[in-house]
Formats: structure tokens, C-alpha cells, sequence
């Protein structure tokens, strides 16, 4: 496992770690060529991995035949709704459920705690019919509403809360005459930038990447989302190759953008919570 | 000061100021946050219980109550049971493949390696991306007469095969997807369970003449355990509620054959919202609830089992001792 001696299994663990590699990246990079390849040169054999002939066509037809600036900026505005969201409440809750005493306390942590283990496709049948009761179907609040509170954000937020916020910090700010809002706003919320950080990352990959949700509860394009239009589009125009992989890379820009800069927290989170991305 | 000390007294005077407002606080917090739990979370949950025994359409839920019927009916519809099979199929192999594959690159990273941080990105990329762009391009990848899988096959003389127009094929092809979207997820979770096992252990295996393999069966693997529970129990919780990929690569003029890849959660899906067999659609996500809640609790089980075992054994060697 770890120290290997010799060099031929060295050649053989690095021959292995880079055809994997490969295999991963492979998807990616067939992705962004296809894009950028002009129609002629989409379906050719044998495939091209580099196009012969760059074009920025397939961009523009996406955005031409399909409204995919609007598309981008629903994911956007969803997923930025949702992460706000999910930071305050998991803030607030996680907050009172480390520091506070009341009634039901134990009993409220353990159900919001326990609906964490059960999948949204199997309970969107009844919430879509409440947003059907609400008039919320095809609109935003419909959209977003499951996606503003995170049982696992919740739970993280306490579990920091209790590690690094000393009780007698908080009764000091108390005797100083100081409110109890203005102790979570002062005191408390500038301490948490780790968990903060980490839910964050975690409530926009999740938001973003939603599909069965938005395909159940929007009916106009209006309200589509970078995924649903890009799974609707491959839908209708599948042989367009160009353009659909032209979306593909589109949607995944923001992800991979704060993938590549947080790497090190990302898969430090993940490690620390057993958080699924 | 702490708060429970002053908590009891507090109690017996009524509550002291401080005390009070603590309490309003509390409550003005949390109460907004129970309530959007309550509607988009715990309150659908039970409805989707209460709807499984009724006929019901999306205006009225409670039409008709039918008992047991819908389950009944459940088990001889032949379009349920496929996709329950199929679920079981693709959650099975998922599940092993990207175990094995993620033990396989943990094992080989945990040793300080040249290019660590790097391949530590690069097997994990696929699983911060969101499933519908990589859908798309794997089913571009499969394409029988253009695809990039068939031209790379047809280096080893392998004729062209329509990955996704057959039903066996097609199968495979979504495991393949699903496996190489996940496996960097696991893989970074066994980095870490292996990090944690002491160097001591592994050194002193080595000195009585472990070679390489039997450390890692006798030292490592059995060490691994817990961890190894929880990422089986995970992965194969996550494959049961397989949809995304499945809804792309079987839509469209190049998609594949609908019933051959059918899961549970598709079924469901054209049950609920095609077909607006809403009462129905609600038994089957009961089975699937089911399903999660018994992987779930043998989760629990066997490592609340294991502890115990642990504990009465270091209580034996105390006593002994």
C-alpha cells in the first residue's frame, strides 16, 4: 500500500492512475471538441479528438434556437435563491438547536434530522400537488421551494456550533446588554466562514444540477432551467451534436468554476460530513 | 456560566429576563425553519403514506379509498416489477463496480504520489458535475454509427454495437456512465478511511514478513470496514433512485428501447405525471421509501451491533486484565 519498493510497480501504479485518468477526462474533452467543431466535422470517421477547424458556431446557434441566456440565468437565480436560503436557515436552526433549550427541542432535531435519509422522488408526488393547491405550479416559488432548507446543512452548522463557540462568549455579549439577535448576527455568524463556505458550495451544485423537480413543476420555457432546457433541447434536436454539446459546456462552466478554485474544501467537506454532492 | 445550571431555578421563579428572551429568540429562529420543513419536507412525506391507499388524480388526492388495492395491483403489473428488477440490476452492479474501482485508486493514492492532488481532481470531477450535460455526451459517446466507444473498439477489431438500442446493451451502457460519475465520490471517502489507519499497524505487519497483499487484506481491508459499509449502503441508496440519466438516454430518435432501462423511479414518474395515476404512483414511491429505509437501518444495525460486540470485549479484557 503505501511505500512501494521497486521501480516496476511504481511504472505500473502511475500507468494505471493516468489510463484511468483518461477515461475520466475523456467525456470532457469530447465534449468541448465536439462543440467547437463545425457540422461537416461533427460526423466524421474516424472521430476527430482536436477539431481541424475551430468555429464558435455551435454557440451561437444555441443561443438562436433556443433561449438558453434565459435558461442560464433561471438555474442562476435558482441556485443562488437556494444557497441563501440554506445558509440562513441552516445557520438559524443550527444555531438554536447547539445553544438554546426549549420544549421538543430533542424532538425537532431528530425530525428535521431523519427526512434527511428520504429522496425528493418520493415524496413529489404529494408537494407537487400542494404547489398545485398553492397556484404555485410553473412559477418561481414553486421552483425553488424545496430547495431552500438542507437537513445535512442543518446538522453541520451544529456540530461547528458546539466544537467552536464557547457558551461563555455568548453570556459574556449577554451581560454586556447586547440582544440575542444581534449576538448571532456579531458574534456568532462572522464565526462560522468554514461551515458557511462548504454548505454553500454544496447548496449550489445541488440547486444546479436539479432535474426531475423543475421537469414536474414548470410547463412554459420561461421557467426552465439550464438542465431541463438542455435535456428538453436533446429531446427535439437530437442530431444538432454541435450546439447540444455547446450547451453542455455551458451548463457546466459555474460548477466546474468553483470546483477548480475550492477543490481543497470541496473534498475536505465531503470528507467531513459524508455530504453526497 | 452555563445555561443549564441557572435553567432549574429559572424554572421555579418563572423564567428570569434573560431567560425569556433566550426563549423568544429560540422560537422566533426556529420556527420558520420548521414551518418550510413541515411544508416542503415531513407534511408530503405523510401524504405520499395516506395517498398509496387511495384513487386519487391531481385535484383531488382522496378520491377513493382502495386499502390495499394499489399494492396488490403493484405486484402484477409487469411494467412495475421490470422496473424494480431493472433497479435492483443497475444498483447491484453500480454499487460493485465502483466500490471495487474506488478501494483500487485509494489504495494506490494513499501512498504519497507524484501527481496526487492532481488525479484526486481528476476522478473526482465527474461527480461535482451536474448529470444532464454528462448524460448528453455519454450518449453521444455511445452513438452506434459515430460514436467515440466504437471507433476506440474498433482498434481491438471489435464490430460496431448499438449501445443503446438494445436492451442488454443499453443496461450496460448506463451502469458504465453511472459508475464513472460516481466512483471518484467513494474514492475520495476510502482516501480518507485509509489515511486514518496508523502507520505502526501497517509497519509492523511488515516486519513479520507481510508482503504487500497480505497487508492490505489482513490490515487494511478489515479496518476498512465501517467505511466500507457506509459507501455500499450509500452508493447502492443513490442507484435505487436513478432517473436523470436514465430519462436522457432513453429519450429521443437515439435514445434507448423506454422499458428496457426502466427504473423505479421513471415508473413512478409516467405513473404520476403521464398518466396522472397519482394514488398508484404514491404505493410505488412507498416501496421505494421501503426499500431505502431497510438499507438504511441494516447500516445502522450492523455497525450498532458491531460497537456493542467491541464494547463488551474491551469490558472482557478490562476485567481480565
Amino acid at each position: 500500500m503505501r511505500n512501494y519498493t521497486g521501480k516496476a510497480p511504481l511504472l505500473a501504479k502511475h500507468l494505471t492512475l493516468l489510463a484511468g485518468a483518461a477515461v475520466m477526462i475523456l467525456p470532457f474533452v469530447w465534449m468541448l471538441s465536439t462543440s467547437l467543431k463545425p457540422p461537416h466535422e461533427v460526423l466524421s470517421w474516424p472521430p476527430q479528438l482536436i477539431p481541424r477547424t475551430f468555429t464558435l458556431e455551435n454557440y451561437r446557434t444555441v443561443f438562436a434556437t433556443a433561449p438558453f441566456v434565459r435558461f442560464f440565468f433561471n438555474s442562476l437565480l435558482m441556485a443562488s435563491v437556494s444557497t441563501v436560503a440554506i445558509l440562513l436557515t441552516s445557520a438559524t436552526a443550527g444555531y438554536v438547536f447547539a445553544k438554546f433549550d426549549f420544549p421538543f427541542k430533542n424532538f425537532l432535531f431528530i425530525l428535521t434530522l431523519s427526512t434527511a435519509m428520504v429522496p425528493l422522488e418520493v415524496y413529489m408526488i404529494p408537494l407537487y400537488m400542494s404547489m398545485v393547491r398553492m397556484g404555485w405550479v410553473n412559477t418561481f416559488i414553486g421552483l425553488v421551494a424545496p430547495y431552500l432548507i438542507m437537513s445535512y446543512g442543518i446538522f453541520f452548522m451544529r456540530q461547528n456550533i458546539m466544537a467552536s463557540i464557547p457558551d461563555e462568549l455568548l453570556d459574556a455579549a449577554r451581560i454586556d446588554g447586547a440582544s440575542e439577535w444581534k449576538i448571532f448576527r456579531i458574534v456568532v455568524f462572522p464565526m462560522l466562514s468554514g461551515p458557511i463556505g462548504a454548505i454553500s458550495i454544496f447548496a449550489f451544485q445541488q440547486t444546479w444540477a436539479a432535474f426531475i423537480w423543475p421537469l414536474i413543476i414548470t410547463s412554459s420555457r420561461e421557467l426552465w432551467t439550464m438542465e431541463l432546457g438542455l435535456g428538453m433541447f436533446q429531446y427535439r434536436f437530437t442530431v444538432d451534436l454541435g450546439p447540444i454539446n455547446a450547451g453542455s459546456i455551458l451548463s457546466l462552466i459555474p460548477v466546474l468554476a468553483v470546483f477548480l478554485v475550492m477543490r481543497k474544501k470541496i473534498i475536505q467537506g465531503i470528507t467531513l460530513t459524508g455530504m453526497k454532492a | 456560566m452555563k445555561t443549564k445550571s441557572t435553567a432549574p431555578a429559572a424554572r421555579r421563579r418563572g423564567l428570569s429576563e434573560i431567560e425569556r428572551k433566550k426563549r423568544v429568540f429560540a422560537y422566533s429562529m426556529i420556527a420558520p425553519v420548521i414551518l418550510i420543513f413541515g411544508f416542503v419536507r415531513i407534511l408530503p412525506i405523510f401524504q405520499n403514506f395516506l395517498y398509496s391507499f387511495f384513487h386519487s388524480s391531481i385535484g383531488n388526492p382522496l378520491e377513493k379509498f382502495l386499502g390495499l388495492a394499489n399494492f396488490t395491483d403493484l405486484f402484477k403489473d409487469h411494467l412495475f416489477i421490470l422496473s424494480l428488477r431493472n433497479t435492483t440490476f443497475f444498483a447491484l452492479f453500480v454499487t460493485f463496480f465502483s466500490v471495487i474501482f474506488a478501494v483500487l485508486l485509494a489504495v494506490m493514492l494513499s501512498s504519497p504520489t507524484r501527481g496526487g492532488a492532481f488525479y484526486e481532481t481528476v476522478y473526482f470531477l465527474p461527480v461535482i458535475t451536474p448529470m444532464v450535460p454528462v448524460a448528453v455526451v455519454w450518449k453521444w459517446i455511445y452513438d452506434p454509427t459515430y460514436g467515440l466507444l466504437n471507433y476506440i473498439l474498433s482498434w481491438f477489431g471489435v464490430a460496431p454495437v448499438g449501445w443503446l438500442v438494445f436492451p442488454d446493451t443499453a443496461m450496460i451502457a448506463i451502469i458504465i456512465m453511472s459508475v464513472w460519475k460516481i466512483v471518484g465520490y467513494n474514492m475520495i471517502i476510502f482516501l480518507v478511511g485509509i489515511r486514518d489507519i496508523p502507520e505502526s499497524y501497517l509497519e509492523a505487519a511488515r516486519i513479520d514478513g507481510a508482503n504487500t497483499l497480505q497487508v492490505f487484506r489482513r490490515i487494511t481491508l478489515p479496518l476498512l470496514r465501517p467505511i466500507m459499509l457506509f459507501v455500499l449502503v450509500i452508493s447502492t441508496i443513490n442507484s435505487y433512485n436513478v432517473f436523470t440519466q436514465v430519462f436522457i438516454m432513453t429519450s429521443g430518435p437515439q435514445g434507448a428501447p423506454g422499458n428496457a432501462v426502466r427504473t423505479i423511479v421513471f415508473d413512478i414518474y409516467e405513473n404520476a405525471f403521464r398518466y396522472f395515476r397519482t394514488g398508484y404512483a404514491a404505493a410505488e414511491a412507498v416501496v421505494l421509501f421501503l426499500i431505502i429505509l431497510a438499507l438504511t437501518l441494516t447500516q445502522f444495525g450492523i455497525s450498532g451491533s458491531r460497537e456493542r460486540r467491541e464494547r463488551s470485549r474491551l469490558k472482557r479484557k478490562g476485567a481480565s486484565a
